[in-house]
């Protein structure tokens, strides 16, 4: 394996990571604040796609595309806040469990019912379809600009979280809600506003992610899965958490499944190691998971002590 | 006389701050032992670590001799230590026939049993209606714990410690929130456990302690800073500096 | 002590005349001329065993599984691959089933069950994807497109599992036979001590009770369960279908769960006749019946959490 090929994969490992990254940032602060499971969170990022597609067609445009998908997963996303979750918020997991479970069925239907069961494509921007030279690698300009779009993001979460107002808003209603309603914060709005961020993320890493994977109906899920993971592994309510916990998800799995089969052939029959490359390239990512919560059962930066 | 609880040396850190900072504190069988101090103390702290919800950083704490730091709750509860909560912690939905009954059942043998139906076993809940009257519940043995009174509540929660047959029962603020007349009740309830064994109690309410306790130990800031008799905790110059101050001390 | 809420009393009443119904149900078929209906009815008794084992986490554990598919696949895999290799006893091939369903969930609930709410749902969800994906990954067994059965495993006895109505009354010998062993669990010290758990799981340890070898014992009998579920999936569908083990599985489970209600014995297994039986007539009319279980579903949670099982309590005493 050489150098070359070793960092190709570790870009592609930051590049998915960082798009994970994405998904997990929402999850995670509506987890720890509003102690709500949101299943229909991959939903959002299958809407942000479908948007991003449909208008990107329509005007011509990849940003345009980009822009609509985000206002409008934005005020679906808020929609959904206002009239139906934050009924759940005082309920049990069960619940919103159920819940949440129903409005991803609805939106799976709704989604063939608007738009039918053929995958959409999204067309690459013409400017960002080749490749770019670094040094000797050879690779795609697209993705480099999804890890710069990841990381810019990230800073600006850690900005929002860390040293805005807003974010002091969201750490107090995290840590004590009825503190922080006595003090006045309006944590409702709160509420609905981390939302909608989290809404504005997911719609983020639909419209980059859609040229590289289908645009197709029940894309949200398996993504929801691997958020999961990585939730789990960072620690609920933590974004810093969040972000280590993406790119170490994303680069394990990237790696994994290029290294592991590869290395197996090298040493096991070929009949073997055929199936069982593959197999434990698939689970690399849950054992990784399953070492962690045996280890700290909270996760690497628990949020909440 | 025979030390049942020996804490040497606890230490619990969280961040920064200390909340158990070195503390000594012995029990002997057979005492009331009141644990007092100023909000902030790290008393429930300490409580969390003797019961074994909480472990701590460093010292040990032995129990007849035998070294329980490592020990889960449960495994304490097997050897004699049980603890009632600060904050009232039942099985709300039960019943309080179900919730000693419950508590009896932990107690007398395996819970692995899958085949035969619990509500037969007669000596539960004769066990369980005992533990009732012992606490004057006896009339409320039908009722849901979510339904009775506040006061009713906090002797239900001291009888579920009771059911495990304690040596060493841990009382965290069993006064907390209880009126004039139910306060009575529960002193009178407490100074009725010491005959089955030790007893440490946390507790604010100085007028209750003082008639109560046999040792007095003061915890201010996680140290242990005096420890004796009511009588010497009361004229205590630096108790009365860092805890008393003007509280008007029973005489 | 009659009537303490602890323990669960069968409503013969109730009962009876339903197992009766079951009972005579291929001969009824056959007399209005509509024996195929004995195959979704097979499929209500299967999902009934899983519903009820995933209940015993649920409602009676307050454990919150979203992961159960994994061990009804397992149970449906297991019984697939042992045919292939030659095994096809049902004697032999369903407890290979259970066992091999159990350890699964063994190993999985030593790591899951250290965490509780939020996480514990996530996890239970993560590891039953991994399933998925080990099982979907080993090509020689079917990879994507599931594992066929070579045969549906035999019983002896001159008993044959291809027809649908010995295939029937197994299924429903076995219903009833699990669902009473679970009822008498649920009755027992064990459920009692599990009921405590899901009402208070740290008084439960502060008066002495080893919580976790508690809710692990609930997690690998629930799990071995399902696992018989999945062995009769198998013979159903002759085939072990990946199907079985995705997380719209899990869901489907849950959902039969609450439908029925979750403190209720037997609801779990009216939810999964009422959710099939929708299934079955809904679905011919449009396509999108996905939809329309998305919306009662969220109808349910927020205007009737307790089930349908209240209702007929309602009506029996009213």
């Amino acid at each position: 394996m050489d150098a070359i090929l070793l960092v190709e994969q570790a870009l592609n490992g930051l590049q998915f990571g960082l798009m994970l990254f994405l998904l997990a940032a929402g999850l995670t602060l509506v987890f720890g604040i509003m102690d709500m499971i949101n299943l229909a969170h991959g939903s959002l990022y299958m809407v942000g796609a479908y948007l991003a597609a449909t208008v990107a067609a329509a005007s011509g445009s990849f940003l345009v595309g980009a822009a609509a998908a985000i206002a409008g997963t934005a005020l679906i996303g808020m929609l959904l806040e206002v009239t139906l979750l934050r009924r759940l918020y005082k309920r049990d997991h069960l619940h919103q469990v159920l819940a949440t479970f129903g409005v991803l069925l609805m939106a799976n239907e709704a989604v063939r019912m608007i738009w039918g069961p053929e995958a959409l494509s999204l067309e690459l921007p013409a400017a960002l379809a080749g490749p770019v030279e670094i040094g000797g690698l050879v690779y795609p300009a697209f993705r480099l600009v999804i890890i710069a779009v990841g990381i810019v993001v990230a800073i600006g979460l850690y900005v929002l979280v860390a040293h805005t107002k807003l974010g002091m808003l969201v750490r107090a209603g995290a840590s004590n809600r009825e503190m922080a309603r006595a003090m006045g914060v309006r944590v409702n709005t709160i509420f609905t506003v981390v939302f909608g961020i989290g809404a504005v993320l997911c719609a983020v890493a639909g419209a980059m992610l859609g040229p590289l994977l289908a645009v197709q109906v029940g894309m949200g899920e398996s993504i929801l899965i691997l958020a999961f993971v990585v939730i789990v592994i960072g620690g609920i309510g933590s974004v810093r958490g969040a972000f280590v916990g993406a790119v170490l998800v994303g680069m394990v799995d990237t790696f994994g499944r290029t290294l592991l089969p590869m290395s197996l052939r090298a040493v096991l029959p070929p009949q073997i190691a055929g199936n069982l490359g593959p197999a434990l390239a698939s689970i690399l990512i849950y054992v990784l998971m399953a070492a962690v919560l045996f280890w700290r059962p909270q996760g690497l930066f628990p949020a909440r002590g | 006389m025979a030390e049942l609880l020996a804490i040497r040396g606890l230490v619990k850190r969280f961040g920064g701050l200390a909340a158990t900072d070195g503390v000594d504190l012995t029990v002997t069988a057979g005492e009331l032992h009141a644990l007092i101090g100023p909000n902030g103390a790290g008393k429930t702290t300490l409580i969390h670590q003797i019961s074994g919800s909480l472990r701590p950083d460093a010292g040990h704490i032995a129990l007849t001799g035998e070294d329980i730091t490592a020990r889960s709750m449960h495994e304490r509860v097997a050897r004699g230590l049980a603890r009632s909560f600060q904050v009232t912690s039942l099985f709300r939905g039960f019943t309080v026939l179900d919730n000693l009954s419950l508590a009896v059942q932990a107690r007398s043998g395996s819970s692995f049993r899958f085949w035969a139906a619990a509500r037969n076993e007669r000596a539960l809940f004769d066990e369980a209606a005992q533990l009732a009257a012992r606490v004057d519940l006896q009339d409320r043995l039908g009722t849901p714990a979510s339904a009775l009174a506040h006061g009713e509540q906090r002797r239900l929660e001291i009888a579920l410690a009771l059911a495990t047959r304690p040596r060493l029962l841990l009382l965290d603020e069993p006064l907390a929130g209880l009126g004039p007349e139910e306060s009575a009740r529960m002193v009178d309830l407490i100074a009725s456990l010491r005959s089955d064994g030790a007893l440490l109690l946390v507790e604010h309410d100085m007028e209750a302690v003082f008639r109560l306790a046999d040792r007095i130990s003061v915890l201010v800031a996680g140290r242990i800073i005096a420890t004796g008799p009511p009588d010497a905790i009361r004229t205590h110059d630096e108790v009365r500096r860092a805890y008393l101050g003007d509280e008007a001390v029973p005489a | 002590m009659a009537g303490t809420p602890l323990h669960h009393a069968v409503r013969w009443a109730l009962v009876a005349p339903v197992i009766l119904a079951l009972v005579l149900l291929p001969v009824i078929l056959q007399a209005i001329d509509q024996p195929f209906y004995l195959v979704p009815a097979t499929r209500i008794l299967i999902y009934a065993i899983a519903a009820t084992s995933l209940n015993l986490l649920v409602g009676f554990g307050g454990m919150v599984s979203f992961g159960h598919a994994a061990y009804f696949g397992t149970g449906a895999y297991v019984t697939g691959i042992a045919a292939m290799h030659g095994v096809q006893s049902a004697w032999i091939a369903w407890p290979l089933a259970m066992a091999v369903a159990a350890l699964a969930a063994f190993l999985i609930g030593l790591v899951c069950l250290r965490t509780g709410g939020v996480s514990f749902i996530m996890i239970t969800l993560a590891f039953a994807q991994m399933m998925y994906y080990v099982f979907v990954s080993m090509k020689t067994y079917g990879g994507e497109d599931g594992l066929a059965l070579e045969a549906r495993s035999s019983l002896g006895f001159e008993l044959s599992l291809k027809s649908d109505t010995t295939l029937y009354y197994v299924s429903l010998a076995l219903t009833v036979l699990t669902i009473a062993l679970l009822w008498r669990i649920v009755n027992s010290r064990f459920g009692r001590a599990l009921q405590g758990i899901r009402e208070n799981e740290t008084r439960m340890e502060a008066v002495g009770f080893p919580v976790f070898r508690h809710k692990l014992a609930a997690f690998v009998i629930a799990g071995a369960v399902a696992g018989l579920a999945g062995a009769l999936a198998a013979n159903q569908n002759d085939m072990a279908s990946p199907a079985f083990l995705q997380w719209h599985q899990s869901g489907m489970l849950l959902i039969m769960v609450i439908l029925g209600g979750v403190h209720s014995f037997l609801g779990p297994a009216l939810g999964a006749a009422v959710f099939l039986l929708l299934e079955e007539f809904v679905g011919d009319l449009t396509t999108h019946w996905q939809f329309y279980v998305g919306a009662v579903l969220v109808a349910v949670v927020l205007f009737a959490p307790n089930g349908l099982a209240t209702l007929t309590l309602r009506k029996a005493r009213g």
